[in-house]
Protein backbone atom coordinates (compact mmCIF):
# COMPACT_ATOMS: atom_id res chain seq x y z
CA UNK A 1 0.00 0.00 0.00
CA UNK A 2 0.92 3.45 -0.79
CA UNK A 3 2.38 5.16 2.33
CA UNK A 4 0.78 8.21 0.75
CA UNK A 5 -2.87 7.40 0.82
CA UNK A 6 -4.46 6.81 4.35
CA UNK A 7 -7.96 5.71 4.07
CA UNK A 8 -10.14 5.64 6.96
CA UNK A 9 -14.02 5.08 7.90
CA UNK A 10 -15.77 8.81 8.58
CA UNK A 11 -20.05 8.79 8.84
CA UNK A 12 -20.31 9.93 4.52
CA UNK A 13 -18.76 6.99 3.72
CA UNK A 14 -14.63 6.46 3.32
CA UNK A 15 -11.75 9.82 3.33
CA UNK A 16 -8.82 8.81 1.43
CA UNK A 17 -6.28 11.67 2.64
CA UNK A 18 -3.31 11.79 0.34
CA UNK A 19 0.06 12.72 1.06
CA UNK A 20 2.83 14.57 -0.28
CA UNK A 21 4.58 13.38 -3.92
CA UNK A 22 3.52 13.18 -7.39
CA UNK A 23 0.50 13.28 -8.37
CA UNK A 24 0.40 11.11 -11.48
CA UNK A 25 1.76 8.35 -9.03
CA UNK A 26 -0.67 8.60 -6.54
CA UNK A 27 -3.54 8.68 -8.45
CA UNK A 28 -2.33 5.31 -10.20
CA UNK A 29 -2.18 4.19 -6.47
CA UNK A 30 -5.00 4.89 -5.46
CA UNK A 31 -7.12 3.24 -8.52
CA UNK A 32 -4.98 0.20 -7.84
CA UNK A 33 -5.91 0.08 -4.37
CA UNK A 34 -9.23 0.39 -5.04
CA UNK A 35 -9.37 -2.18 -8.01
CA UNK A 36 -7.01 -4.97 -5.43
CA UNK A 37 -9.15 -4.43 -2.45
CA UNK A 38 -12.71 -4.32 -4.73
CA UNK A 39 -14.59 -5.97 -2.10
CA UNK A 40 -13.76 -2.99 0.66
CA UNK A 41 -14.47 -0.78 -1.68
CA UNK A 42 -17.26 -1.79 -3.41
CA UNK A 43 -20.60 0.57 -3.22
CA UNK A 44 -18.19 3.00 -1.13
CA UNK A 45 -19.03 6.24 -0.95
CA UNK A 46 -15.61 7.87 -1.17
CA UNK A 47 -14.39 11.64 -0.21
CA UNK A 48 -10.70 12.72 -1.30
CA UNK A 49 -8.34 14.80 0.69
CA UNK A 50 -5.97 16.14 -1.71
CA UNK A 51 -4.35 18.82 0.26
CA UNK A 52 -1.91 20.81 -1.24
CA UNK A 53 -1.71 19.15 -5.02
CA UNK A 54 -3.11 20.97 -7.82
CA UNK A 55 -5.58 19.24 -10.13
CA UNK A 56 -7.24 20.23 -13.37
CA UNK A 57 -10.85 19.71 -13.60
CA UNK A 58 -10.48 17.41 -16.52
CA UNK A 59 -8.53 15.09 -15.04
CA UNK A 60 -10.90 14.97 -11.91
CA UNK A 61 -13.79 14.06 -14.27
CA UNK A 62 -11.57 11.15 -15.42
CA UNK A 63 -10.57 9.64 -12.00
CA UNK A 64 -13.86 10.10 -11.09
CA UNK A 65 -15.13 8.16 -14.06
CA UNK A 66 -12.21 5.57 -13.76
CA UNK A 67 -13.25 5.20 -9.76
CA UNK A 68 -16.91 4.40 -10.29
CA UNK A 69 -15.86 1.93 -12.83
CA UNK A 70 -15.32 -0.28 -9.65
CA UNK A 71 -18.70 0.91 -7.86
CA UNK A 72 -16.95 3.67 -5.68
CA UNK A 73 -18.77 6.99 -6.13
CA UNK A 74 -16.71 9.98 -5.73
CA UNK A 75 -18.43 12.06 -3.70
CA UNK A 76 -16.66 14.71 -2.22
CA UNK A 77 -12.84 16.45 -2.74
CA UNK A 78 -11.41 18.55 0.03
CA UNK A 79 -8.92 20.88 -0.97
CA UNK A 80 -6.27 23.61 -0.15
CA UNK A 81 -6.12 25.21 -3.25
CA UNK A 82 -9.21 27.51 -3.94
CA UNK A 83 -8.74 26.83 -7.86
CA UNK A 84 -8.70 22.59 -7.38
CA UNK A 85 -11.76 23.11 -4.95
CA UNK A 86 -13.72 25.18 -7.53
CA UNK A 87 -12.93 22.61 -10.14
CA UNK A 88 -14.20 19.87 -8.01
CA UNK A 89 -17.13 22.12 -7.23
CA UNK A 90 -17.98 22.34 -11.26
CA UNK A 91 -18.70 18.67 -11.46
CA UNK A 92 -20.93 18.74 -8.54
CA UNK A 93 -18.38 17.19 -5.78
CA UNK A 94 -19.26 18.58 -2.58
CA UNK A 95 -15.74 20.23 -0.79
CA UNK A 96 -16.46 20.34 2.70
CA UNK A 97 -18.31 18.45 5.30
CA UNK A 98 -21.60 19.45 6.74
CA UNK A 99 -20.06 20.04 9.89
CA UNK A 100 -16.72 21.87 9.01
CA UNK A 101 -14.13 20.12 10.01
CA UNK A 102 -11.99 21.50 12.50
CA UNK A 103 -8.41 21.96 10.96
CA UNK A 104 -10.11 23.75 8.35
CA UNK A 105 -12.81 26.23 9.88
CA UNK A 106 -10.04 28.38 11.81
CA UNK A 107 -8.25 29.04 8.79
CA UNK A 108 -11.42 30.05 6.28
CA UNK A 109 -12.87 33.08 8.02
CA UNK A 110 -9.88 33.77 10.19
CA UNK A 111 -9.45 37.56 10.41
CA UNK A 112 -6.26 38.38 11.09
CA UNK A 113 -5.68 37.56 7.50
CA UNK A 114 -7.44 41.14 7.05
CA UNK A 115 -7.99 42.07 4.10
CA UNK A 116 -4.26 41.08 2.56
CA UNK A 117 -5.03 37.94 0.79
CA UNK A 118 -7.14 38.04 -2.56
CA UNK A 119 -7.68 35.65 -5.04
CA UNK A 120 -7.65 36.85 -8.62
CA UNK A 121 -10.15 35.39 -11.06
CA UNK A 122 -9.80 35.74 -14.67
CA UNK A 123 -13.13 34.34 -16.44
CA UNK A 124 -17.04 34.49 -16.30
CA UNK A 125 -18.65 32.87 -13.22
CA UNK A 126 -21.58 31.19 -14.93
CA UNK A 127 -24.43 29.91 -13.21
CA UNK A 128 -23.33 27.19 -10.65
CA UNK A 129 -19.67 28.46 -10.05
CA UNK A 130 -18.79 29.63 -6.80
CA UNK A 131 -16.54 31.17 -4.49
CA UNK A 132 -15.64 31.33 -0.89
CA UNK A 133 -12.50 33.03 0.06
CA UNK A 134 -11.50 34.80 3.17
CA UNK A 135 -9.51 37.20 1.89
CA UNK A 136 -10.50 39.33 -0.98
CA UNK A 137 -11.90 38.54 -4.54
CA UNK A 138 -11.09 39.94 -7.56
CA UNK A 139 -12.71 39.08 -11.21
CA UNK A 140 -11.84 40.16 -13.95
CA UNK A 141 -15.41 38.82 -16.40
CA UNK A 142 -18.85 38.65 -15.40
CA UNK A 143 -20.48 36.96 -12.43
CA UNK A 144 -23.65 35.67 -13.79
CA UNK A 145 -27.39 35.12 -11.96
CA UNK A 146 -27.04 31.47 -10.43
CA UNK A 147 -23.28 32.39 -9.80
CA UNK A 148 -22.10 33.35 -6.00
CA UNK A 149 -18.94 34.74 -4.30
CA UNK A 150 -18.45 34.67 -0.51
CA UNK A 151 -15.88 36.86 0.42
CA UNK A 152 -13.98 37.93 4.00
CA UNK A 153 -13.04 40.65 2.14
CA UNK A 154 -13.82 42.94 -0.55
CA UNK A 155 -15.42 41.62 -4.04
CA UNK A 156 -14.56 43.29 -6.87
CA UNK A 157 -15.75 42.72 -10.36
CA UNK A 158 -14.19 44.22 -13.67
CA UNK A 159 -17.37 43.08 -15.11
CA UNK A 160 -21.08 42.71 -15.06
CA UNK A 161 -22.30 41.78 -12.01
CA UNK A 162 -25.66 39.66 -11.35
CA UNK A 163 -25.27 36.79 -8.97
CA UNK A 164 -24.84 36.61 -5.27
CA UNK A 165 -22.69 38.12 -3.44
CA UNK A 166 -21.36 38.59 0.32
CA UNK A 167 -18.64 40.48 1.05
CA UNK A 168 -17.19 40.81 4.75
CA UNK A 169 -18.60 37.71 5.42
CA UNK A 170 -16.77 37.11 8.57
CA UNK A 171 -18.50 40.15 9.78
CA UNK A 172 -16.48 43.26 8.07
CA UNK A 173 -18.68 46.15 7.95
CA UNK A 174 -16.21 48.04 6.00
CA UNK A 175 -16.07 45.60 3.05
CA UNK A 176 -16.96 47.24 -0.26
CA UNK A 177 -18.28 45.36 -3.62
CA UNK A 178 -17.47 47.22 -6.73
CA UNK A 179 -18.48 46.02 -10.33
CA UNK A 180 -18.47 47.92 -13.61
CA UNK A 181 -21.95 47.06 -13.56
CA UNK A 182 -23.69 46.74 -9.91
CA UNK A 183 -26.84 44.21 -10.74
CA UNK A 184 -26.42 41.42 -8.52
CA UNK A 185 -29.35 39.08 -7.29
CA UNK A 186 -28.67 39.78 -4.11
CA UNK A 187 -25.82 41.35 -2.04
CA UNK A 188 -24.64 41.11 1.48
CA UNK A 189 -22.21 43.02 3.47
CA UNK A 190 -21.27 41.18 7.01
CA UNK A 191 -24.55 40.99 8.04
CA UNK A 192 -27.32 43.07 6.11
CA UNK A 193 -29.04 41.69 3.16
CA UNK A 194 -30.01 43.84 0.06
CA UNK A 195 -31.58 43.57 -3.00
CA UNK A 196 -31.32 45.44 -6.00
CA UNK A 197 -34.20 47.65 -7.54
CA UNK A 198 -34.07 46.81 -10.95
CA UNK A 199 -32.92 49.81 -13.23
CA UNK A 200 -33.13 50.46 -16.55
CA UNK A 201 -30.80 53.55 -16.74
CA UNK A 202 -26.79 52.78 -18.58
CA UNK A 203 -25.11 50.57 -16.02
CA UNK A 204 -22.34 53.09 -14.50
CA UNK A 205 -19.29 51.75 -12.34
CA UNK A 206 -20.40 51.73 -8.66
CA UNK A 207 -19.34 50.51 -5.48
CA UNK A 208 -21.81 49.40 -2.81
CA UNK A 209 -20.58 49.93 1.04
CA UNK A 210 -22.28 49.78 4.19
CA UNK A 211 -23.52 53.29 6.06
CA UNK A 212 -25.69 53.38 9.08
CA UNK A 213 -26.61 49.75 8.89
CA UNK A 214 -28.10 49.84 5.16
CA UNK A 215 -26.02 49.03 2.02
CA UNK A 216 -25.49 52.11 -0.37
CA UNK A 217 -24.31 52.09 -3.98
CA UNK A 218 -23.14 54.91 -5.34
CA UNK A 219 -21.81 55.49 -8.70
CA UNK A 220 -17.97 55.65 -8.76
CA UNK A 221 -16.87 59.61 -9.25
CA UNK A 222 -13.47 59.26 -10.38
CA UNK A 223 -12.80 63.15 -9.40
CA UNK A 224 -13.57 62.40 -5.48
CA UNK A 225 -11.91 59.27 -5.28
CA UNK A 226 -8.59 61.29 -5.71
CA UNK A 227 -8.76 63.61 -2.99
CA UNK B 1 -12.97 9.95 -42.66
CA UNK B 2 -12.82 10.57 -39.83
CA UNK B 3 -16.08 11.53 -37.82
CA UNK B 4 -16.50 14.71 -35.22
CA UNK B 5 -18.58 13.92 -32.08
CA UNK B 6 -21.36 16.70 -32.01
CA UNK B 7 -23.24 16.64 -28.49
CA UNK B 8 -26.70 18.30 -28.19
CA UNK B 9 -27.65 19.73 -24.83
CA UNK B 10 -29.45 22.28 -22.99
CA UNK B 11 -29.53 21.70 -18.96
CA UNK B 12 -33.46 22.46 -19.15
CA UNK B 13 -36.09 19.84 -20.60
CA UNK B 14 -38.10 20.48 -23.33
CA UNK B 15 -36.18 23.29 -25.39
CA UNK B 16 -35.85 21.30 -28.34
CA UNK B 17 -32.75 19.18 -28.21
CA UNK B 18 -34.89 16.02 -29.55
CA UNK B 19 -35.62 17.59 -32.26
CA UNK B 20 -32.91 19.83 -33.29
CA UNK B 21 -30.72 16.24 -33.11
CA UNK B 22 -32.97 14.63 -35.71
CA UNK B 23 -33.16 18.11 -37.58
CA UNK B 24 -29.51 18.73 -37.80
CA UNK B 25 -28.98 14.53 -38.64
CA UNK B 26 -31.44 14.55 -41.33
CA UNK B 27 -30.28 17.56 -42.64
CA UNK B 28 -26.39 16.69 -42.83
CA UNK B 29 -27.17 13.40 -44.48
CA UNK B 30 -29.31 15.03 -47.02
CA UNK B 31 -25.75 17.04 -47.86
CA UNK B 32 -24.39 13.77 -48.75
CA UNK B 33 -22.70 13.25 -45.29
CA UNK B 34 -22.98 10.39 -43.39
CA UNK B 35 -24.54 10.89 -39.78
CA UNK B 36 -25.52 8.46 -36.93
CA UNK B 37 -27.64 9.80 -34.31
CA UNK B 38 -27.57 8.51 -30.57
CA UNK B 39 -30.09 9.16 -28.42
CA UNK B 40 -28.28 9.68 -24.33
CA UNK B 41 -31.35 9.67 -22.69
CA UNK B 42 -31.78 5.80 -21.91
CA UNK B 43 -34.59 5.16 -20.20
CA UNK B 44 -37.25 8.13 -21.46
CA UNK B 45 -36.10 7.84 -25.40
CA UNK B 46 -37.92 9.70 -27.90
CA UNK B 47 -35.15 10.07 -31.06
CA UNK B 48 -36.26 7.12 -31.97
CA UNK B 49 -40.19 8.20 -32.39
CA UNK B 50 -39.12 11.89 -34.00
CA UNK B 51 -37.49 10.36 -36.77
CA UNK B 52 -39.94 7.84 -37.13
CA UNK B 53 -37.88 4.68 -36.58
CA UNK B 54 -39.37 3.63 -33.07
CA UNK B 55 -41.40 0.44 -34.97
CA UNK B 56 -37.51 -0.99 -36.06
CA UNK B 57 -35.73 -1.04 -33.10
CA UNK B 58 -34.18 -4.21 -32.24
CA UNK B 59 -31.14 -3.70 -30.22
CA UNK B 60 -30.33 -0.61 -28.73
CA UNK B 61 -27.20 1.00 -27.04
CA UNK B 62 -26.93 -0.75 -23.60
CA UNK B 63 -27.48 -4.23 -25.78
CA UNK B 64 -24.09 -2.86 -27.40
CA UNK B 65 -22.39 -1.43 -24.10
CA UNK B 66 -23.11 -5.02 -22.37
CA UNK B 67 -22.23 -7.12 -25.29
CA UNK B 68 -25.36 -8.82 -26.39
CA UNK B 69 -25.15 -7.43 -29.74
CA UNK B 70 -22.43 -5.82 -32.28
CA UNK B 71 -22.74 -1.93 -32.71
CA UNK B 72 -23.94 -2.31 -36.16
CA UNK B 73 -26.61 -4.50 -35.63
CA UNK B 74 -27.83 -1.63 -33.39
CA UNK B 75 -27.89 1.11 -35.78
CA UNK B 76 -31.10 1.75 -37.82
CA UNK B 77 -31.19 2.84 -41.15
CA UNK B 78 -32.96 5.95 -42.46
CA UNK B 79 -35.15 3.90 -45.28
CA UNK B 80 -35.81 7.45 -46.70
CA UNK B 81 -32.94 9.69 -45.96
CA UNK B 82 -29.84 8.31 -47.52
CA UNK B 83 -26.50 8.09 -44.92
CA UNK B 84 -28.62 8.43 -41.32
CA UNK B 85 -28.41 6.45 -38.80
CA UNK B 86 -29.75 5.79 -35.54
CA UNK B 87 -28.24 4.40 -32.36
CA UNK B 88 -31.35 4.20 -29.75
CA UNK B 89 -31.34 4.74 -25.93
CA UNK B 90 -33.04 1.37 -24.11
CA UNK B 91 -36.29 2.13 -22.39
CA UNK B 92 -36.57 -0.38 -19.73
CA UNK B 93 -33.33 0.89 -18.09
CA UNK B 94 -31.70 4.08 -16.85
CA UNK B 95 -28.82 6.45 -17.11
CA UNK B 96 -26.30 4.05 -15.42
CA UNK B 97 -26.51 0.78 -18.12
CA UNK B 98 -23.66 3.43 -19.36
CA UNK B 99 -20.75 4.86 -18.51
CA UNK B 100 -18.92 7.85 -19.86
CA UNK B 101 -15.97 5.84 -20.94
CA UNK B 102 -18.54 3.45 -22.75
CA UNK B 103 -19.76 6.31 -24.93
CA UNK B 104 -16.15 7.37 -25.71
CA UNK B 105 -15.74 3.70 -27.15
CA UNK B 106 -18.78 3.76 -29.17
CA UNK B 107 -17.81 7.10 -30.79
CA UNK B 108 -14.77 6.20 -31.45
CA UNK B 109 -15.39 3.02 -33.05
CA UNK B 110 -18.00 4.89 -35.14
CA UNK B 111 -15.34 7.12 -36.39
CA UNK B 112 -13.79 6.00 -39.07
CA UNK B 113 -16.55 4.70 -41.20
CA UNK B 114 -18.84 8.62 -40.56
CA UNK B 115 -18.78 12.17 -41.23
CA UNK B 116 -21.12 12.92 -37.98
CA UNK B 117 -22.06 11.45 -34.65
CA UNK B 118 -24.55 13.92 -33.13
CA UNK B 119 -25.99 12.89 -29.22
CA UNK B 120 -29.09 13.51 -28.35
CA UNK B 121 -28.38 14.87 -24.53
CA UNK B 122 -31.03 14.28 -21.71
CA UNK B 123 -32.10 17.14 -19.50
CA UNK B 124 -30.27 17.51 -16.10
CA UNK B 125 -26.66 17.61 -15.49
CA UNK B 126 -26.21 14.14 -14.07
CA UNK B 127 -25.03 11.01 -15.45
CA UNK B 128 -26.78 11.28 -19.16
CA UNK B 129 -26.02 14.67 -19.30
CA UNK B 130 -21.96 13.49 -18.51
CA UNK B 131 -22.60 10.45 -20.88
CA UNK B 132 -23.12 12.72 -23.20
CA UNK B 133 -20.10 14.97 -22.74
CA UNK B 134 -17.26 12.66 -22.27
CA UNK B 135 -16.51 11.96 -26.16
CA UNK B 136 -17.66 15.60 -27.43
CA UNK B 137 -15.82 17.50 -30.00
CA UNK B 138 -18.03 20.49 -29.93
CA UNK B 139 -21.30 21.05 -27.89
CA UNK B 140 -24.27 22.65 -28.25
CA UNK B 141 -25.99 23.97 -26.45
CA UNK B 142 -29.75 24.69 -26.91
CA UNK B 143 -31.81 27.24 -25.17
CA UNK B 144 -35.32 29.03 -25.49
CA UNK B 145 -35.78 32.64 -24.71
CA UNK B 146 -36.70 32.23 -21.64
CA UNK B 147 -35.07 33.14 -17.88
CA UNK B 148 -34.82 29.28 -16.56
CA UNK B 149 -33.65 27.83 -20.17
CA UNK B 150 -30.70 30.58 -20.10
CA UNK B 151 -29.82 30.35 -16.74
CA UNK B 152 -29.86 26.48 -17.11
CA UNK B 153 -27.62 27.02 -20.10
CA UNK B 154 -24.81 29.42 -18.21
CA UNK B 155 -24.68 26.02 -15.83
CA UNK B 156 -24.01 24.06 -18.88
CA UNK B 157 -21.84 25.96 -20.34
CA UNK B 158 -19.68 26.51 -17.02
CA UNK B 159 -19.93 22.50 -16.79
CA UNK B 160 -18.73 22.20 -20.25
CA UNK B 161 -15.49 24.44 -19.59
CA UNK B 162 -14.88 23.17 -16.79
CA UNK B 163 -14.34 19.32 -18.59
CA UNK B 164 -12.31 21.53 -20.95
CA UNK B 165 -14.81 20.32 -23.75
CA UNK B 166 -16.01 23.86 -24.75
CA UNK B 167 -15.72 26.37 -26.67
CA UNK B 168 -19.60 25.38 -26.53
CA UNK B 169 -21.82 26.88 -29.54
CA UNK B 170 -25.58 27.73 -28.92
CA UNK B 171 -28.69 27.40 -30.78
CA UNK B 172 -31.24 29.53 -29.78
CA UNK B 173 -34.55 27.55 -30.37
CA UNK B 174 -38.16 28.89 -30.70
CA UNK B 175 -37.92 32.91 -30.79
CA UNK B 176 -40.89 34.46 -31.93
CA UNK B 177 -40.12 37.84 -33.62
CA UNK B 178 -43.33 39.69 -33.12
CA UNK B 179 -43.32 39.32 -28.92
CA UNK B 180 -39.92 40.19 -29.51
CA UNK B 181 -40.32 43.54 -31.08
CA UNK B 182 -43.24 44.23 -28.28
CA UNK B 183 -40.47 43.13 -25.49
CA UNK B 184 -42.02 40.59 -24.27
CA UNK B 185 -39.48 37.94 -25.10
CA UNK B 186 -35.87 38.30 -24.43
CA UNK B 187 -34.39 39.01 -27.24
CA UNK B 188 -31.31 36.97 -29.17
CA UNK B 189 -28.98 39.80 -28.13
CA UNK B 190 -29.84 39.74 -24.32
CA UNK B 191 -29.05 36.18 -24.62
CA UNK B 192 -25.61 36.37 -26.30
CA UNK B 193 -24.53 38.82 -24.09
CA UNK B 194 -25.41 36.84 -21.08
CA UNK B 195 -24.29 33.68 -22.06
CA UNK B 196 -21.26 35.34 -23.96
CA UNK B 197 -20.11 32.09 -26.70
CA UNK B 198 -20.69 31.80 -30.19
CA UNK B 199 -24.32 31.85 -31.98
CA UNK B 200 -24.26 29.34 -34.43
CA UNK B 201 -28.01 29.03 -35.29
CA UNK B 202 -31.50 31.14 -34.41
CA UNK B 203 -35.10 29.02 -35.16
CA UNK B 204 -37.95 30.70 -35.47
CA UNK B 205 -41.35 29.14 -33.27
CA UNK B 206 -42.94 27.15 -35.91
CA UNK B 207 -46.32 25.40 -35.34
CA UNK B 208 -44.94 22.70 -38.34
CA UNK B 209 -42.36 21.84 -36.30
CA UNK B 210 -45.13 19.59 -33.53
CA UNK B 211 -47.23 18.28 -36.85
CA UNK B 212 -43.74 17.00 -38.70
CA UNK B 213 -42.62 15.92 -35.00
CA UNK B 214 -45.58 13.89 -34.44
CA UNK B 215 -45.37 12.45 -38.21
CA UNK B 216 -41.58 11.54 -37.58
CA UNK B 217 -40.85 13.63 -40.64
CA UNK B 218 -37.85 15.46 -40.21
CA UNK B 219 -38.82 19.34 -40.52
CA UNK B 220 -36.15 20.08 -43.04
CA UNK B 221 -37.63 18.25 -45.43
CA UNK B 222 -40.47 20.51 -45.87
CA UNK B 223 -38.53 23.02 -48.18
CA UNK B 224 -41.58 25.80 -47.07
CA UNK B 225 -40.92 25.51 -43.26
CA UNK B 226 -39.05 28.81 -42.01
CA UNK B 227 -37.93 26.36 -38.97
CA UNK B 228 -36.57 23.81 -41.33
CA UNK B 229 -34.50 26.37 -43.02
CA UNK B 230 -32.97 27.37 -40.08
CA UNK B 231 -31.83 24.17 -39.28
CA UNK B 232 -30.70 23.61 -42.91
CA UNK B 233 -28.48 26.64 -42.00
CA UNK B 234 -26.79 25.31 -38.85
CA UNK B 235 -26.28 21.90 -40.79
CA UNK B 236 -24.11 24.26 -43.40
CA UNK B 237 -22.39 26.05 -40.87
CA UNK B 238 -21.52 23.03 -39.03
CA UNK B 239 -19.82 21.66 -42.11
CA UNK B 240 -17.90 25.22 -42.25
CA UNK B 241 -20.08 27.10 -44.52
CA UNK B 242 -20.36 30.92 -43.78
CA UNK B 243 -24.29 31.52 -43.65
CA UNK B 244 -25.97 34.45 -42.32
CA UNK B 245 -29.23 34.49 -40.47
CA UNK B 246 -32.21 34.14 -41.57
CA UNK B 247 -34.24 37.44 -41.76
CA UNK B 248 -37.08 36.52 -39.77
CA UNK B 249 -39.67 39.00 -40.94
CA UNK B 250 -39.84 41.96 -38.55
CA UNK B 251 -36.54 42.03 -36.85
CA UNK B 252 -34.83 44.51 -39.56
CA UNK B 253 -34.03 46.36 -36.49
CA UNK B 254 -32.18 43.26 -34.70
CA UNK B 255 -29.43 42.48 -36.87
CA UNK B 256 -28.27 45.93 -36.37
CA UNK B 257 -27.82 45.36 -32.86
CA UNK B 258 -26.09 42.20 -33.11
CA UNK B 259 -23.75 44.25 -35.19
CA UNK B 260 -23.74 46.94 -32.46
CA UNK B 261 -23.42 44.31 -29.59
CA UNK B 262 -19.62 43.18 -31.15
CA UNK B 263 -18.56 46.70 -32.05
CA UNK B 264 -19.10 47.98 -29.12
CA UNK B 265 -17.62 45.37 -27.27
CA UNK B 266 -20.20 44.09 -25.88
CA UNK B 267 -21.73 47.32 -23.95
CA UNK B 268 -24.95 47.62 -24.67
CA UNK B 269 -28.66 48.68 -23.23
Amino acid sequence: MNPNIEIKGISEGLLATIGEGDWTEIRQALLELIQTQADFFKGADLTLNVGDHEIKAADLGKLRDQISENDVILRGLISKSPRTEENAKSLGLTTHFERPQPERSGKAFDTSVGGDEAIFVQRTLRSGNNIIYPGHVVVIGDVNPGAEIISGGNIIVWGRLRGTVHAGASGDETALVCALELAPTQLRIAETVSITPSSKKKPKPEVASLKDGQVIAEVWDIHKSKK
Amino acid sequence: MAAKVLTVTSGKGGVGKTTITANLGAALASHNQKVVCIDGDIGLRNLDVVLGLENRIVYDIVDVVEGRCKLRQAMIRDKRIEGLFLIPAAQTRDKTAVSPSDMVRICDELRPDYDWVIIDSPAGIERGFRNALAPADRVFVVTNPEVSAVRDADRIIGITEAEEKGPAQLIINRINPAMVERGDMISTIDIVELLAIELIGIIPEDSNVIVSTNRGLPIVLDGKSQAGQALQNIARRVMGENVPFLDLNDQGGFFKQIGKLFSSGGKNE
